[in-house]
C-alpha cells in the first residue's frame, strides 16, 4: 500500500500547531489515494505532542532524531527528509507553507528532482494523480495543477486545512539519524514582542490608515485581548510604511498571507494588494466609515461608521461573551 | 571577501503588475495578456538593488542580470540595466515552465557556465506564480548555501549574516560565501532608474540565448477566477450595529 508523508514542524522540542493541519491534509489525500499516512517528526530528541498525531490521522509517527535536528537548519533537514522519502517510496509528501516549510520544501524537491506545488489551498487525488489548487496573481486566479512526478510534493497554506481529530492512535517508530552539519546555521531567534503571529492566529484584527495615529492601535490590541489570546493584530502596508507597525504584522501581497477563521479589517480601504493577503479568510468583517470602500466587496459582514465608536463597543461585547 | 571585486548574478523575472485586472485566456489555463502591464518582479528589485550596493561598496565587480522568458523580457532586463547592472542575459523561450524546478535547472546551468559568483541573488517570490521556490532550488542544484527571504544582510571576510522573518520572530542566520540569497521586502530601498541610467542601459550588453526548457512535473489543468465570496452585507451603521454583528457571527457564521 502506498503512503503519504506529512512533514511536521517543531520549535524548541514542541510540535507546532500547523503540524496538525499538515497531517489532516495528508489524511484527506491518503483516503482518496487509498494510502496510509506517515507523520514525520524531526528533533534532537523526543518531540512533545508527536504522540497525539495519530488523532489527526497519522497511521504511523516516524521520529528522526539527531544532534543536527534540534533547531531548524535547512541543509540537514532537507537531506534527512529527502533520504527518508527515498527510502519510504512515498506517493506524496506534504509540508506546511510556513516560513520553515517555504524554505525547506523547494530544497527537498530539488534533491528528489520532482515538481512542487506551493502554498496550496486544496489538494485531492484524481485517477490516482495528485491535483492541487493554488492562488496566483495575488489571489485573482486559482491555478489547478497536476503533479506528474513521484512523489508529488505539496505545501499547504496555513489555516486552510482545519484540523480534524479522530479517536485513533498511530503507531510510533523512532530512528536515529546522523546529520552532517550544514553551512547555513541559525545563530539566534529574536522573538517578536507580540505573542501570536498574524499568519497563524485564528482571529486577525487589522488596522489601516483610518486609525489616524500609531497610539490608536491600542484600540485593536484591546479588542484582540477581548478574544482571550486567540487574536493577533495585523496592519495594512500604509501604516507599516509609515512606521506605525512592524513589517511582521503586514497583511497583503508584500506582507503575510493569512487565512484566519475571522478577519476584521478596521479603517482599511481594501486595496487589491491588501486583499491578496486575506481573501481566503473564512469570515471577513469590515469596519469603515466610507460605505463605498472596496473592502465591503469582499467582506461577509460590514459595519459602516466611525471606528473610534464601533471598536470600543465591540471589545466590550466580545469581552462579555468570554467573561 | 576573498577578492575585492565582487561578481554577483541576479535572477529577474518579468511579471504582470499586481494592479492588473486578471482575465483568463481562451485556453482556460493562462492569463490573457492583452492590455496587461508587465513589470520587473518587485522582490527582484530588492535583489538588484542589493547587488548594486554590494558592488558599489566593494568598489569593483560586475552585476549580471539573468532572466528566463519571452522576447519581451528584454525590457525587464533593460530596467535592471538602467538601475545600474552591467550586463544582461536572456534565456529565451516562449514557454515559461509551470514547474519551478525546470526554471531553476535552466538558470542553474547558465549560472554554472558563467560562474564562479560571490553571490547569486533572487526575489523570495514571483508575484505572478507565487511559487517561492526557484532560488533555493538553484542553490541545491549548484550546491551553494542558501538563505531565503532575507530582510537584512551583512557580509564580511567571506562570511554572511542574514535575518529572516519567521512566525513570531526573526531568525539570525550565518553562512559562508559564495551563497544564494533570496530577497524579502525591507532588505533595502530600490532606486529608480535615472534618465542617465536609462540612456546608458540601451548600450549595455544584452545576450539572448534560445533555450527549450523541459516540460517538468507540474501540468496546468485550469486557471479559474477565485471562488466568489458570497455576497456580503452591511449589518448596520455605527456602534449600534455591534450587537447584531455579534449575533450574526455567533449564530450564522459560527465563528465566536
Ligand atoms: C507593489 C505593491 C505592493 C503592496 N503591498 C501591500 C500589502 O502587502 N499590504 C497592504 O495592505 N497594502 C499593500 N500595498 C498598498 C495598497 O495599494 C494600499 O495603498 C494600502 O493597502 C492602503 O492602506 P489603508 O487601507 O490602510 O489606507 P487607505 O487606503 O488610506 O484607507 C484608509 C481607510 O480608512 C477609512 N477610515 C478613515 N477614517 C476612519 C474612521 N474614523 N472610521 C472608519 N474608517 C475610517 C477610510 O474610509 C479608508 O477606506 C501595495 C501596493 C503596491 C503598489
Ligand atoms: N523566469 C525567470 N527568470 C529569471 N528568474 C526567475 C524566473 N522565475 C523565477 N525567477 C527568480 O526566482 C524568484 C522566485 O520565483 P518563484 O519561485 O517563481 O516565486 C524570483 O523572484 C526570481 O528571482
Amino acid at each position: 500500500m502506498s503512503a503519504v508523508l506529512a512533514v511536521t514542524e517543531q520549535r524548541g522540542g514542541a510540535l507546532r500547531k500547523v503540524s496538525h493541519e499538515v497531517v489532516t491534509g495528508a489524511r484527506r489525500l491518503a483516503d482518496q489515494l487509498g494510502a496510509t499516512v506517515d507523520a514525520l517528526v524531526l528533533g534532537a530528541g523526543p518531540v512533545s505532542g508527536s504522540d497525539r498525531l495519530g488523532a489527526f490521522g497519522a497511521d504511523k509517527v516516524v521520529t528522526l532524531t539527531g544532534a543536527g535536528l534540534g533547531a531548524y537548519a535547512p541543509e540537514g533537514y532537507a537531506r534527512a527528509i529527502a533520504d527518508r522519502v527515498k527510502a519510504g517510496g512515498y506517493a506524496a509528501v506534504l509540508f506546511a507553507a510556513s516560513a520553515t516549510g517555504k524554505d525547506l520544501a523547494p530544497r527537498v524537491a530539488a534533491k528528489l528532482s520532482v515538481g512542487l506545488a506551493a502554498d496550496v489551498t486544496d489538494v485531492a487525488a484524481e485517477g490516482g494523480a495528485v491535483i492541487a489548487s493554488r492562488p496566483v496573481y495575488a489571489g485573482k486566479a486559482i491555478l489547478k495543477v497536476k503533479l506528474t512526478g513521484q512523489p508529488a510534493l505539496v505545501s499547504l497554506r496555513p489555516n486552510v486545512f482545519t484540523p480534524v481529530e479522530r479517536p485513533k492512535a498511530g503507531a510510533a517508530e523512532t530512528a536515529a539519524v546522523s546529520v552532517a552539519p550544514g553551512r547555513v546555521t541559525v545563530k539566534d531567534v529574536k522573538a517578536a514582542t507580540g505573542s501570536l503571529d498574524v499568519g497563524e492566529a485564528p482571529v486577525v484584527i487589522s488596522g489601516g490608515r483610518g486609525l489616524k495615529e500609531p497610539a490608536n492601535f491600542k484600540l485593536l490590541e484591546d479588542l484582540a485581548k477581548a478574544f482571550g489570546g486567540r487574536a493577533a493584530v495585523g496592519a495594512s502596508r500604509a501604516v507599516v510604511d509609515a512606521g506605525w507597525r512592524p513589517h511582521a504584522d503586514q497583511v497583503g501581497q508584500t506582507g503575510k498571507t493569512v487565512s484566519p477563521t475571522l478577519y476584521i479589517a478596521v479603517g482599511i480601504s481594501g486595496a487589491i494588494q491588501h486583499l491578496a493577503g486575506m481573501r481566503t479568510s473564512k469570515v471577513i468583517v469590515a469596519i469603515n466609515k466610507d460605505k463605498d470602500a472596496p473592502i465591503f466587496k469582499v467582506a461577509d459582514y460590514g459595519v459602516v461608521g466611525d471606528l473610534f465608536e464601533i471598536v470600543p463597543r465591540l471589545s466590550e461585547e466580545i469581552a462579555k461573551l468570554h467573561a | 571577501m576573498r577578492n575585492a571585486a565582487l561578481r554577483i548574478a541576479v535572477c529577474i523575472k518579468r511579471v504582470a503588475d499586481s494592479e492588473t485586472r486578471v482575465r483568463i485566456a481562451a485556453d482556460g489555463r493562462s492569463l490573457d495578456e492583452a492590455g496587461v502591464k508587465f513589470i520587473l518582479n518587485p522582490y527582484d528589485e530588492f535583489a538588484v538593488e542589493e547587488a548594486l550596493q554590494r558592488k558599489e561598496k566593494a568598489g569593483a565587480g560586475e552585476v549580471v542580470v539573468l532572466a528566463l522568458g519571452g522576447p519581451a523580457a528584454q525590457e525587464t532586463i533593460r530596467t535592471a540595466l538602467a538601475m545600474g547592472a552591467d550586463r544582461g542575459i536572456l534565456l529565451q523561450t516562449d514557454r515559461v515552465p509551470a514547474d519551478g524546478l525546470e526554471t531553476a535547472k535552466a538558470l542553474a546551468a547558465e549560472l554554472k557556465a558563467g560562474g564562479p559568483w560571490d553571490l547569486v541573488l533572487f526575489g523570495k517570490i514571483a508575484i505572478d506564480d507565487y511559487n517561492h521556490q526557484v532560488g533555493p532550488m538553484v542553490a541545491e542544484l549548484l550546491d551553494l548555501p542558501c538563505v531565503t527571504a532575507a530582510a537584512h544582510l551583512d557580509l564580511a571576510d567571506g562570511n554572511g549574516t542574514a535575518e529572516r522573518e519567521i512566525e513570531g520572530g526573526v531568525e539570525v542566520v550565518e553562512f559562508p560565501l559564495p551563497a544564494v540569497i533570496t530577497a524579502d521586502k525591507g532588505l533595502n530601498e530600490p532606486r529608480y532608474p535615472a534618465l542617465k541610467g536609462i540612456m546608458a542601459a540601451k548600450k549595455k550588453p544584452l545576450e539572448v540565448k534560445p533555450i527549450s526548457p523541459g516540460a517538468g512535473g507540474v501540468e496546468v489543468l485550469a486557471m479559474t477566477p477565485p471562488p466568489e465570496r458570497k455576497e456580503g452585507r452591511i449589518v448596520g451603521e455605527g456602534a449600534g450595529a455591534v450587537p447584531e454583528l455579534l449575533r450574526i457571527l455567533r449564530e450564522e457564521a459560527k465563528v465566536l
